[in-house]
């Protein structure tokens, strides 16, 4: 169970046990971490699952991967070259203490 | 409206355990309410998604656990009562409780319904046809998948958004589909003429048999739904039905209870019902929308979300966020629809990208935008997020922008949204 922990943009940190094989938005929203809402469920249509990911393990996750997840980040306020969309970025034992820091204003 | 903390109410109750229900019990807990929280639903089990029921969830691509919107155990640790199995059937507004099917009596101090809407009947239809189904609910998405295999004959009556969508399915399952749609074409009430027209040959060249202005006269067969009738004459075997004719609000308890409805329960900008008390949000609210003006009942699931955000903001106390730009997705084949805005007061209409082509290969890719005196009412986008998502902006926005501009591919979307 990979360790994920969530900072909002006020600072607030969450540490969630993620299950293997879920996103991060899933392990997000089933924690109830706020500021990651899902609301189209994982199909990369609504952005609001938007998150930093902290440099150090950009290397890991990588970037925004080509296509949808990269078209709606280009349109996204504040999005920068560690954004990804969290529904996108599938947890394994590997991302184990990754740390995510999410945008203001995103309900 | 916000309440100081210390007279934050001390139980809601929650009728309906679907998307908005799920979702406001959440937010009420994130947004720090620590009251007692009772959520009430008559289907079996927890909470999910009802999209995928069309999509993936039908394909076989997903599983039970990934369509629940949360695990089981979620529901104890937020210390949220859940009652699935359990239906509301009166609400005494003046002693402020709810009469559930097993005779128990809730009270509440303020009481939300998210009792959504249920699928339109076909009226032709002969009671006991085992093989003619609609879609709301898993056990119906069961029925339905059970009734896909390849070679198996579906006719879909109704080309709305669950209609194409169970159309794309079924061809993707191997299915034989016919689409009939009593319009002139299809998605008539919920996208444009441009849409229409594309997804209407983008299904023809998938194999669907897609019929317009269809007039259903009869569905034959005895125990079973043999073939369905037009008055045209023509005449489709199935072996089974799916009805997709749009959906009904659930507002039976609601009127029971005296609130005002009109197609759906009439409620203010807050979502507060003619009761102070009692709020409705999701499919069955009827609401002035506060970027549109006009009372609008949307079914989606952003607009319940939306509802169920506001609603918890003010039982928490919290500032409600600013009003959201009404969006809706949906997925056909590898389509990805993406539409915000409502098409209000339209003047121009400009199309970026090519919606044209043919056979089952072309890549579609391309976004109708329509404006009102040079600002975007309106977005809808295939295979375009960027397109979609700068729309959005511009429809919160309301900044005006060069029709020319946006109709020239050569000019990055974001820089005009910016
Ligand atoms: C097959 C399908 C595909 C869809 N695809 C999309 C999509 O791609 N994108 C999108 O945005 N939207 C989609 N929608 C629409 C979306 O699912 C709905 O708008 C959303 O679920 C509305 O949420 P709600 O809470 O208002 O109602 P619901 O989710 O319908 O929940 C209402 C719940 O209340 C229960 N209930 C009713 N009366 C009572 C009572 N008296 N007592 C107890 N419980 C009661 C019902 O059984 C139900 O469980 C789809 C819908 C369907 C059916
Ligand atoms: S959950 Fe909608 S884009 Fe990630």
């Amino acid at each position: 169970m990979p360790k994920i922990t969530y900072i909002s943009s006020d600072g607030a940190e969450h540490v969630v046990d993620a299950e293997n094989g879920l996103s991060a938005m899933e392990a997000a929203v089933r924690n109830n971490v706020p500021g990651i809402d899902g609301d189209c469920g994982g199909m990369a249509a609504c952005g609001t699952c938007h998150v930093y990911v902290d440099r150090a393990w950009l290397g890991k996750t990588g970037a925004a991967r080509e296509g949808v997840e990269r078209d709606m980040l280009s349109v996204t306020d504040g999005a920068a070259d560690n954004s990804r969309l969290a529904c996108q970025i599938a947890l394994t034992e590997e991302l184990d203490g990754l740390v995510l820091r999410l945008p203001s204003g995103q309900h | 409206m916000t309440q100081a903390a210390g007279d934050a109410p001390r139980r809601v109750v929650v009728i309906g355990a679907g998307h908005g229900g799920a979702q406001l019990v959440a937010f009420l807990r994130q947004f720090g309410f620590a009251g007692s929280i009772v959520l009430v639903g008559d289907e079996a089990g927890i909470p999910y998604q009802r999209p995928p029921l069309s999509k993936a969830w039908l394909k076989g691509e997903t599983t039970l656990d990934k369509l629940a919107m949360r695990p089981a155990s979620f529901y104890a640790e937020q210390k949220i009562e859940l009652r699935s199995g359990l239906r509301a059937e009166g609400i005494d507004t003046a002693a402020r409780q709810v009469r559930l099917s097993n005779s128990e009596q809730l009270g509440y101090d303020e009481l939300v319904l998210a009792t959504g809407s249920y699928p339109r009947a076909l009226p032709l239809v002969a009671a006991g046809l085992g093989n003619v189904l609609a879609l709301r609910a898993l056990p119906d998405a069961e029925k339905l998948r059970a009734a896909l295999a390849p070679g198996k004959r579906l006719v879909i009556v109704g080309g709305g958004f669950i209609g194409l969508e169970c159309a794309a399915t079924a061809r993707d399952l191997g299915a034989e589909v016919v689409v009939l749609e009593k319009a002139p074409r299809l998605l008539e009430r919920v996208a444009s003429a441009p849409i229409s027209q594309f997804l209407h040959r983008y299904h023809e060249a998938r194999g669907v048999t897609v019929v317009v202005d269809a007039s259903i006269t009869a569905v034959e067969g005895q125990g079973r739904a043999e073939a369905v009738r037009l008055a045209d004459g023509r005449r489709f075997a199935c072996d089974s039905v799916l009805v997709g004719i749009g959906a009904v609000p659930a507002t039976a308890l609601a009127e029971a209870a005296g609130l005002a409805c009109d197609n759906g329960v009439c409620v203010g900008a807050d979502c507060r019902s003619s009761d102070p008390h009692i709020f409705a949000i999701g499919d069955v609210a009827r609401r002035p929308h506060p970027l549109y003006g006009t009372a609008l009942r949307l079914e989606s699931v952003p607009s319940s979300l939306e509802q169920a955000r506001l609603v918890a903001a003010a039982i928490a106390g919290r500032e409600p966020g600013p009003p959201e730009v009404p969006w809706f997705w949906s997925d056909q084949y590898d389509l990805k629809l993406q539409m915000a805005g409502l098409p209000v007061a339209v003047d121009e209409v400009v199309i970026r990208g090519q919606p044209e082509g043919a056979g089952a290969e072309f890549a579609a890719k391309f976004a109708v935008f329509h404006l009102s005196q040079g600002r975007v009412t309106c977005v809808e986008a295939v295979n375009q997020p960027q397109a979609f998502m700068a729309g959005r902006k511009l429809i919160g926005s309301g900044k005006t922008v060069p029709a020319a501009r946006l109709a020239d591919p050569a000019v990055p979307l974001n820089e005009l949204a910016a």
